[in-house]
């Protein structure tokens, strides 16, 4: 079953104070299926984390389509009405980051907790959350913390049990075994294929693809071109 | 399912493009099903020959945050004012609740029915607390006088709702007896935010709430103003000059300048990816 189908995909940045248009890609076409894992590829700035950002409308896309099977039926991300986006965000599509975005004097545990707090109660939210912070390996010390004064790597590990921990259709995953530890990365690409079967669909851009190598169904590679435009081969 | 094959086909063209970035906010959702709380229309105020806000249009969906932004005499706090009915405007339709069929524009209402509403359907929280606040009534009083609005008369529950109120707004209840005045800024704003949700309205309208406030008070106020939002599902409609604070609350974002809203969107959309040139120079100005 198709999940999400792509077309005509473009993003060009508007940069009125010096008067500039810069494309990041254009025209991309593709399909994701549910369960499918897609690796996005491409050099430094070809345009790999600016279409995850265009897919979950953090950019705003500039043309084409991206219609998502949504569980209330076929949406198209790219002109969604921004509600929709906030119910698609908040219960459907994951985007998981390189970077925290925790409120102040919000602790590690409750940060987790608080997208939970849709679907179940305060206690049951800390529990779950609990138990995804102790598979990251984030130590238990730290849970009451404020996620603001850790390290990289932890901050990450706060990041993924916040993504991960509300059941998803669709993720979209930014380099997230950057900045982890060696522990936590195999906790983490355990998660993956063990929501990969459970049929999420997920989109990812990996620094180090060999860590998910054995999830990978496809790879789509953003190639830029001579002229400074983008091409896309899929690669199998 | 036609409309269904369709989108697939790439035969359903949308309307999308054709709009201005005010009025993107306002297209039809497709997957929320739930009508808007509030809907504003065509709001026009003018003072003498300054046009204060000049044809906007705000929506605001149950349960949900929307922060305006701008720079100073943008109109961000006259469009706050027309919402809470203190002023009426020039032009424009505001219909409040919009799921009920009875719905009707509001300021077609009387001044003792608008205030009604005011009382029981929406809570103000004022940048300075000296306008949301008697000072020289108690704080527990203050949040009394709302419930005595509402008719209740009895002294021993009046105390008890309010101390519960100032419980929820996280005020320490040993100074619920202190004037306001003798409080530092956050605990006047929890005392403001305490009276503004006495009676569970349904839209909370918040003008520069942390505005003033020392950094660790300001995130104190901003994680009570997530939880509460959270737990009681009350619409926000926030109003701030600090992109920092809109980014923690706000799920969407409108941008103003003269009067008029230059752009509308996601909070992250907007801050990260900004389509208008003033949009654009506000974002990059943040430190």
């Amino acid at each position: 079953m198709i999940i999400l189908q792509v077309r005509n995909f473009s993003k060009t940045f508007t940069i009125h104070h010096i008067g500039r248009q810069v494309e990041a890609f254009q025209n991309l076409n593709f399909t994701l299926h549910k369960g499918e894992f897609v690796l996005v590829s491409g050099a430094n700035g070809a345009g790999k984390s600016t279409l995850l950002r265009c897919l979950y409308r953090t950019y705003w896309p500039t043309e084409g389509k991206a219609i998502y099977r949504s569980c209330y039926g076929l949406i198209d991300l790219a002109h969604a009405a921004d509600i929709d986006m906030v119910r698609l965000r908040s219960e459907e599509i994951g985007h998981v980051t390189q970077f925290l975005h925790a409120r102040p004097r919000v602790s590690a545990l409750e940060w987790v907790a608080e997208p939970l707090l849709h679907t179940m109660a305060y206690e049951d939210a800390l529990e779950l959350a609990r138990t995804w912070l102790r598979d990251f390996g984030l130590k238990a010390e730290l849970w009451h913390a404020y996620p603001s004064t850790f390290s990289g790597g932890e901050q990450q590990k706060v990041n993924l049990a916040r993504a991960l921990a509300v059941p998803r259709r669709l993720l979209l995953l930014d380099e997230p075994t950057a900045s982890l530890d060696a522990l936590a990365r195999k906790a983490l690409v355990d998660r993956l294929a063990q929501l990969k079967a459970q049929g999420v669909a997920m989109i990812g851009v990996f620094h180090h693809p060999e860590d998910v190598a054995h999830l990978i169904d496809r790879e789509i590679q953003i190639l830029a071109g001579p002229d400074g435009h983008i091409e896309m081969d899929e690669d199998r | 399912m036609t409309k269904n094959v369709a989108l697939l086909n790439g035969v359903n063209t949308h309307p999308f493009q054709s709009l201005d970035l005010h009025h993107r906010h306002l297209l039809p959702a497709q997957i929320v099903t739930t009508k808007p709380l509030l809907q504003a229309t065509g709001l026009v105020k003018k003072y003498g020959v300054i046009h204060a806000v000049s044809n906007v249009d705000v929506l605001v969906y149950p349960g949900e945050v929307l922060g305006i932004v701008g720079e100073s005499g943008s109109g961000k706090s006259t469009v706050l004012r027309l919402l809470h009915l203190e002023d009426q405007p020039d032009a424009g339709k505001f219909y409040f609740d919009v799921s009920n069929d009875q719905s009707l524009n509001l300021f077609e209402l009387d001044r003792a029915a608008k205030r009604l509403v005011r009382v029981f359907n929406i809570g103000m929280v004022y940048q300075h607390p000296h306008l949301g606040l008697r000072m020289k009534n108690t704080s527990s009083g203050n949040v009394a006088e709302r419930l005595i609005v509402a008719g209740n008369r009895n002294y021993a529950e009046l105390r008890l709702a309010a101390r519960k109120s100032l419980q929820v707004s996280e005020f320490p209840l040993a100074r619920m007896d202190d004037l306001p005045s003798r409080l530092s800024g956050g605990m006047q704003q929890r005392v403001q935010l305490a009276k503004a949700i006495a009676l569970k309205p349904k839209l909370l309208l918040l003008d520069e709430p942390t505005t003033g406030l020392d950094v660790s008070v300001q995130a104190l106020v901003l994680d009570t103003l997530k939880r509460l939002q959270r737990e009681s599902g009350v619409s926000m409609v926030i109003v701030s000059h600090d992109l920092g604070v809109i980014k923690m609350l706000a799920d969407r974002v409108m941008v103003m300048r003269n009067g008029r809203v230059v752009e509308c969107g996601l909070t992250d959309q907007v801050l990260e990816d900004p389509q208008d040139a003033y949009t654009q120079q506000l974002v990059h100005a943040k430190l």
